[in-house]
């Protein structure tokens, strides 16, 4: 009978049913950061247990550590005792930390997929929801609390109820100046932010079938946003030319067997989805946030929504959602004055889309008035974009170049807004507070639509601020 | 280790309105700067309950008369974002014990049952009527049958759903799975012999 990918690694990696029903999984690859964890060795510790396989747990220090200073110990003495005690968890487990002295450290949803340790046919977990974004490579990824990280270090597996899947097709063609981020915002947009629930979603068509690996990262990092549990894209050629070569992918003869099994995961044609939406690429528009939430999404060219024309409770969420973004009523989007701009995240902080966004920075400024910071995901983001000369095009455009981390997604660093700043964000939530500030403001965006918003001060279509040509 | 079965839940309640009530709502990151989990009860919507100066703002958790509720009520979607399981233990610190809403995001829900809250998903309408006897008389009684499935408060009863997986591992004492997962150690090790990626 022909499989989903989905339920082929369900399957490959099912132990037994428990007692309630669910699947006591098995978790071929672990990650942990320094938020998530410390909590369960604690409990591991509580409960005299070990971890039961250290070489398939990789740590790695994201959240917390300042981006403009690396220097230890951390000004923030609370970050310090966190950085401290994963260093300690890891050295008494037996557990690989990408540690900055190492060169590798970053955002723990960058590491992966760069140290090859990300692969086809796999489960992996994390205590992170953003965790999906693994799923790129044809893996079933779950972002997990602190209680599972526990289940996870000790027994290398956990409890889960199977998930339906939702294939979702984008065919044609994405018009010029319309990216990656532009198709997830879209999609929940179209489906909602809770549209995923009990969900896994499998992206593909023309669209995905063209995507490169990091596109393809950044739709699945947000399918969380839209209530999937998990997202994936099945594994190709473009998917195995990705990992050559990387420090944990197989190589010589095992390299060859690895990619005949990995092909074999993908979903077979004629399986079967529980559910399936198609989308035209060509109806996809550079797409901002005007809400509090990822789905509440417009075309850079569409006014915000008017509460009065809706009723109910659509018209009360509006409502608060303008009250705390500051947003009139029924007007442009457009124009929008912003304070900040960031450009960085697991969602947008990778090689290709400082790239993509260097090639029309060159020569441009960065509005009078505006804090705009590019953070690299990973130190081996940094690296490369240091010897491409793009940190120096961000530069040179009055951006400050930061170094390795969440920064100012999540701000649990020193990187934060401060009162009711707006924020021109290629970060993936948009959520009252998210940014640091109680009052602060976020619009999610792509990462040149982040560039034209710095570049003229306000939220602006960046085809016609950068003169994207139209084909 | 034995855990308590958990087939009903009692306690006064609080409506705290609302759809997509996110996880950095319930609990703001910055709060996420500890080691434990010890304290955090109090940073449980702190920033929708809190001035910058700290002070109170307007917040059904802020009012007196609802000191002391242990079942929380909400809207659609509660706890969507983030994984950070720091929301349902702030949630729990704080005194809570249940949770009833519209409808709540996956690995919240999850995070939940494995710390032996129920989650359990009522009717819009249904909601709005316990809410309105909460109101009303907030030191009303509100039971919640994992058994029946239902929910009473003031002489009325209305149904429930929840999750089968996770109202039969509630009953049943077996919320926190780790337990039955270390159990199964010879089966983890024959199924990971089985993946070339794990066998090595």
């Amino acid at each position: 009978m022909a499989k989903s990918l989905f339920q082929k690694v369900w399957d490959a990696h099912h132990v037994r049913t428990l007692a309630n029903g669910q699947t006591q999984l098995l978790i071929g690859t672990h990650l942990i950061h320094e938020v998530t964890s410390p909590q369960a060795f604690g409990m591991l510790r509580d409960l005299g247990l070990k971890v039961a396989m250290p070489h398939r747990t990789f740590a790695t220090v994201d959240h917390i550590v300042p981006t403009d200073q690396f220097a230890e110990p951390f000004a923030d003495p609370l970050a310090d005792a966190m950085i401290k005690e994963l260093r300690r968890n890891c050295a008494e487990f037996g557990i690989t930390f990408f540690d900055r002295a190492t060169g590798k450290q970053g955002i723990v949803h960058i590491v992966g997929p760069e140290q090859g340790i990300t692969q086809p046919g796999t489960t992996i977990a994390c205590g992170d929801s953003h965790t999906s974004t693994h799923g790129a490579f044809g893996a079933i990824a779950f972002g997990i609390g602190t209680t599972q990280i526990r289940d996870v270090l000790a027994t290398q597996t956990m409890a889960l109820g199977k998930l339906k899947v939702r294939r979702i097709n984008v065919n044609g063609r994405l018009r010029p100046g319309v990216y990656s981020k532009d198709v997830i915002l879209h999609i929940i947009r179209v489906l909602g932010v809770n549209g995923g629930t009990g969900f896994a979603y499998e992206y593909g068509g023309e669209v995905f079938d063209r995507f490169t690996m990091e596109e393809r990262m950044t739709v699945c990092n947000m399918s969380i946003e839209g209530g999937a549990r998990a997202g994936y894209v099945n594994p190709d050629e473009t998917t195995f030319a990705y990992l050559k070569g990387r420090p944990y992918s197989p190589k010589g003869a095992a390299w060859d067997q690895a990619v005949a099994r990995w092909r074999s995961f993908a979903s077979d044609a004629g399986c079967t989805y529980d559910d399936v939406v198609t989308i035209d690429a060509a109806t996809i528009a550079p797409t901002v946030t005007w809400g509090i939430n990822p789905g509440q999404g417009i075309a850079i060219t569409e006014q915000v929504p008017d509460p009065t024309k809706v009723s109910g409770d659509e018209r009360s969420s509006i409502e608060e959602a303008l009250a705390y973004m500051k947003l009139k009523p029924g007007s442009p989007i457009k124009g929008t004055r912003i304070d900040v701009a960031f450009m960085g995240s697991c969602t947008n902080g990778r090689l290709s889309d400082f790239q993509e966004v260097a090639k029309y920075l060159k020569g441009r400024r960065v509005a009078a008035g505006v804090k705009a910071i590019a953070v690299p995901g990973s130190q081996g983001v940094g690296i490369l974009c240091a010897e491409l000369g793009i940190d120096r095009v961000f530069r040179d455009a009055g951006f400050e170049w930061r170094e390795a981390g969440c920064s100012m997604c999540l701000a649990m660093n020193p990187d934060k807004l401060i009162g009711d700043q707006l924020c021109a964000s290629s970060s993936n939530r948009n959520f009252k507070g998210r940014q640091g500030s109680p009052t602060g403001r976020t619009i999610l965006m792509s990462p040149l639509m982040v560039a034209a918003a710095a570049v003229t001060g306000s939220v602006a279509d960046a085809r016609e601020v950068f003169s994207v040509p139209s084909a | 280790m034995s855990l308590a079965k958990i087939t009903s839940v009692k306690g006064r309640g609080v409506y705290v309105p609302g759809n997509d009530i996110d996880t950095d709502r319930i609990i703001p990151a910055r709060f996420m700067k500890c080691v434990t989990f010890d304290g955090l009860g109090e940073f449980l919507f702190y920033d929708v309950r809190k001035q910058a100066d700290g002070t109170d703002k307007a917040h059904p958790l802020n009012e007196a008369r609802f000191k002391g509720a242990s079942v929380l009520l909400s809207g659609a979607n509660f706890g969507c974002g983030s994984s950070r399981e720091h929301a349902p233990q702030a949630i729990q610190k704080y005194g809570f014990k249940a949770v009833i809403a519209e409808g709540f995001a996956e690995i919240f829900f999850g995070n939940c049952t494995t710390l032996g809250i129920p989650c359990l998903v009522a009717r819009r309408e249904d909601i709005a009527r316990i809410a309105d006897a909460v109101n009303a008389r907030p030191d009303l009684e509100i039971e919640l049958d994992l058994n029946a499935r239902e929910i009473r408060f003031g002489g009325q009863t209305v149904k429930a759903t929840i999750r089968e997986t996770d109202r039969d591992a509630l009953i049943h004492g077996r919320w926190d799975a780790i337990g039955e997962l270390l159990e199964g150690r010879n089966a983890v090790l024959e199924t990971a012999q089985k993946l070339p990626y794990l066998a090595a």
